[in-house]
């Protein structure tokens, strides 16, 4: 990227790119920046999500320069921009639909990565960065449903910022903080216009760092190998300046289409009711893009006493303090084998446990004196839990092969994931009544195990398929 | 002087400097925090926000068996005349086996025991139960997630985790009350 100062050539270019070396960066980073050659069309889905997000923003200023944040005015100012500003519908249909259009690519882009091990060693921070996006884009994506100040506005609003009192001590706190009054109110509206205005900024400087952290090592490609030498790559123009278009292209169609053709078949009707903090609506749901979470946060409809976390915690200081029995009792093969592999070498002295013993006893004894974590605490823990997860995830996985082409185990795990999440997206938009509460917690429970116990043994006892000599060689031998 | 700088610029002043910068950087940590905890603070309720926290409600027409909604904070406050038969039944419950243990007496005013006064808001996620002794326990029902609260509204079945909370509130004169 950075340049050493060169010696000035002539005409304009030549002066600024002296005192700007502006030029040499848009050339390094989109002309000849050297490309794996075999990248599908999965690889399209970052560049979308990066249209996506100057999509919204576009069309966020031209709205906010006629909507009031003002829980008198808001409602009444979002249909005055559907009725009577010129081309008003057109940008506000833009950007909902532009929402929903942002979180399917982005998952497209994320699935990709679980896909291709796009978060193995060397881009375990381009994968941190991009979890923050992630989170950034959520918070964004909240505190925006509510302007508009409709029934699932106000109620969504109401439901999420209550999660906040769940944690013990400060909840309340921190949820009339959040609210700056004693309610979902005014305030709250006025300070989530503010923040749905500057969060897509905030995100423009975290994609800049996701771009250098990817240009660090370059993409991730359809083989998971490192590039061997210049036969395996080529340039970024033309190449994929070209099928990013053509991207774009497919991209946009689907996009007008929704726009055009059905502006509201993914929003929720009861939104255009205004909100009316005395009526709560008969079901309350998310808009798609966090119904898998909602139903994560449902799912845990029970107390978890504090003496099984206790014994827990009590079992794995045991395990670290006898390695070795533990090991002889599961033997070295099979999955029993790959479980006991993550035995320390070494027992752990006393000393060393005694902090993490005390601890688990604390909580044998307070949990058989009745304390718990409450259901609705576990809840909230067990949805932050699902996102903050994905940041372990490079140490979770321990196959050494990146791509899912050379892993036939995890390549049928992999859609089953798919699966559950698609499931439990299905539970989040039900009432918690019949069989969803249980097949929410099955789903919840087989993400968390997908991620905890099954890739880290998959990683040991999966035998992987043999990996071709260099991303070329793969190219050239199917063609 | 030359003797002075010979001996301020000596390997042995670094404990000086040391002390400077440490000095020097926790001044700029003190600053920081005295900027920014008026911009955290300023998102707390505002004085005119903490005014309006007191509403004064007229009961007198409410007959026995009725429930009124009022706003109080932006919130519902539900007061319920109740009758004979949801005190009694109040009263009856075992107070050990509730998920949040609190005898009926705790939840209401001694010598006003059939008016009972709520913060209409589900303990779970803030949706608004509804009242009409719905449920299961002749007293309120969450559309939203399930849960059901008795005549005293004390959490019964559900994901809820606390009672319905008791607002401060004071009786003015017999048939009149005064909230927050």
């Amino acid at each position: 990227m950075a340049h050493a100062p060169q010696e000035e050539q002539p005409g304009t270019k030549g002066w600024i790119e002296y005192r700007l070396p502006v030029f040499s960066m848009l050339n390094d980073s989109l002309v000849t920046y050297p490309t794996p050659r075999n990248l599908n069309y999965f690889w399209n889905f970052g560049s979308i999500a990066g249209l996506c997000l100057v999509a919204q923003i576009l069309t966020g200023i031209f709205l906010a320069m006629h909507y009031a944040a003002n829980t008198g005015l808001a409602f009444d100012s979002v249909e005055h921009i559907m009725r009577d500003v010129n081309y008003g519908w057109l940008m506000r249909y833009m950007h909902a639909v532009g929402a929903s259009m942002f979180f399917m690519v982005t998952y497209t882009h994320i699935f990709r990565g679980l896909y291709y091990g796009s978060y193995k060693r060397p881009r375990e921070l381009l994968w941190f960065i991009g979890i923050i996006i992630l989170l950034i884009m959520m918070a964004t994506a909240f505190m925006g449903y509510v302007l508009p100040w409709g029934q699932m506005s106000f109620w969504g609003a109401t439901v999420i910022t209550s999660l906040f009192g769940a944690f013990p001590l400060v909840g309340d706190a921190v949820t009339t903080f959040l609210w700056g009054g004693f309610s979902v109110d005014d305030p709250t509206l006025n300070r989530f216009f503010a923040l749905h205005f500057l969060l897509p900024f905030v995100l423009i400087g975290v994609v800049v760092i996701h771009l250098v952290a990817l240009h660090q090592h370059g993409s991730n490609n359809p083989t998971g190998l490192d590039a061997k030498g210049p036969q395996d790559k080529i340039p970024f123009h033309p190449y994929y300046t070209t099928k990013d278009f053509f991207g774009f292209g497919v991209f946009f169609m689907i996009y007008a289409a929704l726009v055009f053709f059905a502006p509201n078949y993914l929003g929720d009707p009861v939104n255009y009711m205004p909100a009316d903090p005395m009526v709560t609506p008969a079901h309350i749901v998310p808009e798609w893009y966090f119904l898998p979470f909602y139903a994560m946060l449902r799912a845990i409809t029970f107390d978890i006493p504090l003496w099984i976390v206790g014994l827990l915690v009590i079992g794995l200081s045991l395990k670290l303090r006898y390695p070795d029995v533990v090991r002889a009792m599961l033997g070295n093969s099979g999955i029993l084998g790959a479980v006991a592999s993550f035995l320390p070498k070494k027992a752990w002295g006393w000393s060393c446990l005694a902090p993490l013993l005390s601890v688990g006893f604390i909580l044998v004894i307070t949990g058989f004196a009745g304390a718990f974590i409450p259901s609705k605490l576990a809840g909230v823990l067990t949805m932050f839990g699902s996102i903050l997860l994905l940041f372990a995830l490079p140490w979770l996985d321990t196959s050494p092969v990146r791509s899912s082409n050379y892993r036939p185990i995890y390549k049928w795990l992999f859609w089953v994931l798919v699966v559950d999440a698609i499931v439990l997206g299905y539970c989040g938009s039900k009432p918690p009544e019949g069989i969803f509460p249980l097949v929410s917690l099955i789903g919840t429970g087989y993400y968390f195990a997908h991620f905890l116990v099954i890739l880290p043994l998959l990683g040991k006892i999966e035998k992987t398929l043999p990996l071709p000599a260099s991303i070329a060689a793969a190219v050239t031998k199917k063609a | 002087m030359s003797a002075d700088h010979a001996t301020t610029n000596a390997p042995d002043s670094a404990p000086r400097r040391d002390f400077l910068i440490l000095t020097a950087q926790a001044m700029g940590a003190v600053g920081g925090a005295a900027l920014v905890w008026p911009l955290i603070d300023s998102m707390n309720p505002s004085a005119d926000v903490l005014a309006m926290a007191s509403t004064e409600v007229d009961i007198s027409a409410i007959a026995e068996g009725q429930e009124i909604k009022v706003v109080w904070r932006g919130k519902p406050v539900f007061i319920r005349h109740r009758t004979a038969k949801n005190i009694e039944e109040a009263k009856a419950v075992d107070v050990t086996t509730l998920r949040d243990p609190e005898p009926d007496s705790a939840r209401v005013q001694k010598g006003k025991e059939q008016w009972l006064i709520m913060v209409g808001v589900c303990t779970h996620l803030g949706c608004i139960p509804l009242g009409g002794q719905a449920g299961d326990f002749g007293g309120w029902f969450c559309p939203c997630h399930g849960s059901a609260y008795d005549s005293s509204g004390r959490i019964r079945k559900g994901p809820a985790p606390k009672n319905l909370a008791i607002p401060p509130y004071t009786f003015t004169s017999d048939t009149k009350i005064k909230i927050g």
